[in-house]
């Protein structure tokens, strides 16, 4: 069993880090003070008692916003990790166990898109593209598909070539048979510590594009438009924009610890699954 | 031969970008239904869907669109904007120069210093330098870009008000004043590939430094600075030629942001600018240049570990 004492201390910070935000986001409407876009006082009010982090650049309260930006960019990052992860994870596998054509024309697909930064990638897409969550979930998950993809393929094309995947083919399994009940659970160990790495890069991605102004639209905001929002009252001295930034950075650190944990313990118990 | 194989990777270039040519035209022609409407909205008028249709080129099918587009950009003509109605490689010109110039002071800093710190790193391998070099390459991986430079924002420009918060440069500018305007944005670039950067060269150093050569040479009694020069250096110099041009690729990615944050009159910003506008021929010349860029340092990248490595510089 799982030892709570056992846990080093820096995968405890993280793990209670990542759990009090997923809370804020799952609780949003119960525990945040304000209403999301309610307009409870002055432009930029510093830090107060009635206003623990202030308020915005339109007098909403800060604490109240970035309650809400939790839920808005977990629920985005987490459907476009999940997104990723089925596609590139599915046709990984696919390309590795009918190889032949369908992996050559899928790689060197793969391949073309790695081949430009999935920043301006993205960008050349949403430029076209309606503004929506759904838009944006698809444009993600699918241009980080690519990393899994090239992940899930190398695992995969390694436990093909297994004896029990050979007995599975040559008792006449069918090629979803051996997706599912052969490789996938022999290939979840290296993809789920991928996972982490995964998130936190959809999470950036998200606050770079909302920062950007192609991502969530107001009055909604995520923490990268918010600090889209309040950017202005840098120059004023006014620090309310850094607020979402740091928490941005805080989600990603916390996540990344206790990813590092994971891969740590999972490697160190020799193909364990964790 | 080694000739060869470099000609080989050029063309191997060229063969990518067409491919990533295609990829951007395609890019901007996959919305179902109708571009023209897309972009002017519900409330468009007949008259001026036709007139963009017509401008946009709308009415040829793809390819033929494609291949004129392509024509124009091999003879350096990118077309105009549809927005302001301007030359875009007039346009375009000044401002990839300023770019260039931002990433270049940035890279200038940076990647002495990574290889620097990087060599420190393995020298007190597993001590608390060593450990506060990872522990900065986790956060700086975690790290938005715009955390760091509106940090830099807030004390720099606003607190201590040493350096401008916002960028402006124009030409026939002096030197030193556009340094100093650059100064931040260039900051903050450094701090986003300087701890990867670090990371990845000691990971290389310390790859060399436990092979079996490396130690045979300690065992004959080569001081430590004559095995990291004769031994080490050598053959760490592959990858670490790699390890620059990934990051510089990734300076990039970070000048788009950066700029936007420094209002900084360069390509990333021009991009975003347009993407906002739904300037849909801007959107892929820009796109394009950000391509060529990103491949043509892979290729660098690929060319350096050629004629880095002896075994291909001195074929049998």
């Amino acid at each position: 069993m799982l030892d709570i004492r056992r846990i080093p201390i820096p995968a405890l910070i993280g793990l209670v880090l990542t759990a009090l935000f997923v809370l804020a986001a799952i609780f949003a409407p119960w525990i945040s003070p304000h209403d999301n876009a309610e307009i409870v006082g002055d432009v930029w009010e510093p830090m107060s008692a009635a206003h623990w982090l202030g308020t915005d650049n339109l007098g909403r309260d800060l604490l109240s916003r970035m309650i809400h930006g939790a839920r808005i960019t977990l629920f985005i990052a987490v459907l476009a990790t999940a997104l990723s992860f089925s596609l590139g994870a599915i046709l990984g596998f696919s390309a590795a166990v009918f190889g032949g054509w369908f992996d050559t024309i899928l790689s060197r697909l793969v391949d073309l898109l790695m081949s430009i930064p999935t920043l301006i990638m993205g960008l050349v897409v949403l430029s076209v593209l309606p503004t929506n969550l759904v838009t944006l979930i698809l444009v993600m998950g699918i241009l980080d598909s690519t990393r899994v993809y090239r992940l899930s393929r190398a695992v995969a094309v390694d436990i093909n070539v297994m004896d029990y995947v050979e007995a599975a083919k040559l008792r006449g399994e069918g090629s979803a048979w051996i997706i599912f009940r052969e490789i996938l659970p022999n290939a979840l160990s290296p993809l789920v510590s991928e996972l982490g790495l995964r998130f936190i890069y959809a999470v950036l991605f998200l606050s770079t594009l909302s920062f950007l102004g192609l991502g969530v639209q107001p009055p909604d905001a995520d923490w990268g438009g918010m600090v889209k929002e309040n950017k202005d009252g840098i120059v004023f001295g006014i620090a309310a924009a850094l607020i979402p930034a740091g928490a941005i950075a805080a989600l990603a650190i916390s996540v990344n610890l206790v990813a590092d944990w994971i891969l740590n313990r999972t490697t160190s118990l020799k193909g364990g699954r964790g | 031969m080694i000739l060869k194989l470099i000609a080989q990777r050029i063309a191997l270039g060229i063969v990518l970008l067409l491919a990533v040519s295609v990829l951007i035209f395609a890019g901007t022609q996959i919305l179902p239904g109708d571009v023209a409407q897309a972009i002017l909205g519900q409330s468009a008028t007949p008259e001026s869907l036709a007139n963009l249709r017509e401008q946009l080129g709308l009415n040829d099918p793809a390819y033929v669109r494609y291949f004129h587009w392509l024509g124009g950009v091999l003879t350096g003509d990118l077309g105009t904007a549809m927005s302001s109605g301007q030359d875009i490689a007039t346009s375009i010109k000044g401002r990839l120069w300023n770019t260039l110039f931002l990433a270049f002071w940035a890279a200038i800093v940076a990647v002495p210093l990574a290889i620097i710190l990087g060599l420190i790193a393995v020298r007190y391998r597993n001590g608390w330098v060593d450990k506060l070099i990872s522990g900065l390459a986790l956060a700086s991986t975690s790290f938005p870009e715009f955390f760091i430079g509106y940090v830099l924002v807030y004390f720099f420009a606003v607190k201590w008000q040493i350096f401008p918060g916002i960028s402006t440069v124009y030409d026939g500018m002096p030197f030193g004043e556009r340094m100093q305007a650059i100064a931040l944005p260039a900051t903050s670039l450094t701090l986003v590939v300087l701890a990867h950067m670090m990371r990845m060269t000691r990971a290389a150093i310390l790859n060399v430094m436990q092979s079996a050569y490396v130690e045979t040479a300690e065992l004959k009694g080569l001081s430590a600075f004559n095995v990291i020069r004769k031994h080490a250096f050598p053959n760490a110099i592959a990858p670490i030629i790699n390890v620059v041009m990934l990051n510089l690729a990734y300076l990039i990615v970070g000048v788009v942001v950066v700029e936007v944050i420094f209002v900084y009159p360069g390509m990333g910003q021009y991009l975003v600018d347009h993407v906002t506008k739904r300037d849909v021929p801007v959107v892929q010349a820009v796109g394009l240049i950000f391509a060529a860029v990103y491949i043509s340092l892979n290729i660098i990248a690929d060319i350096g570990a050629i004629v880095a490595n002896p075994r291909l510089r001195h074929p049998k």
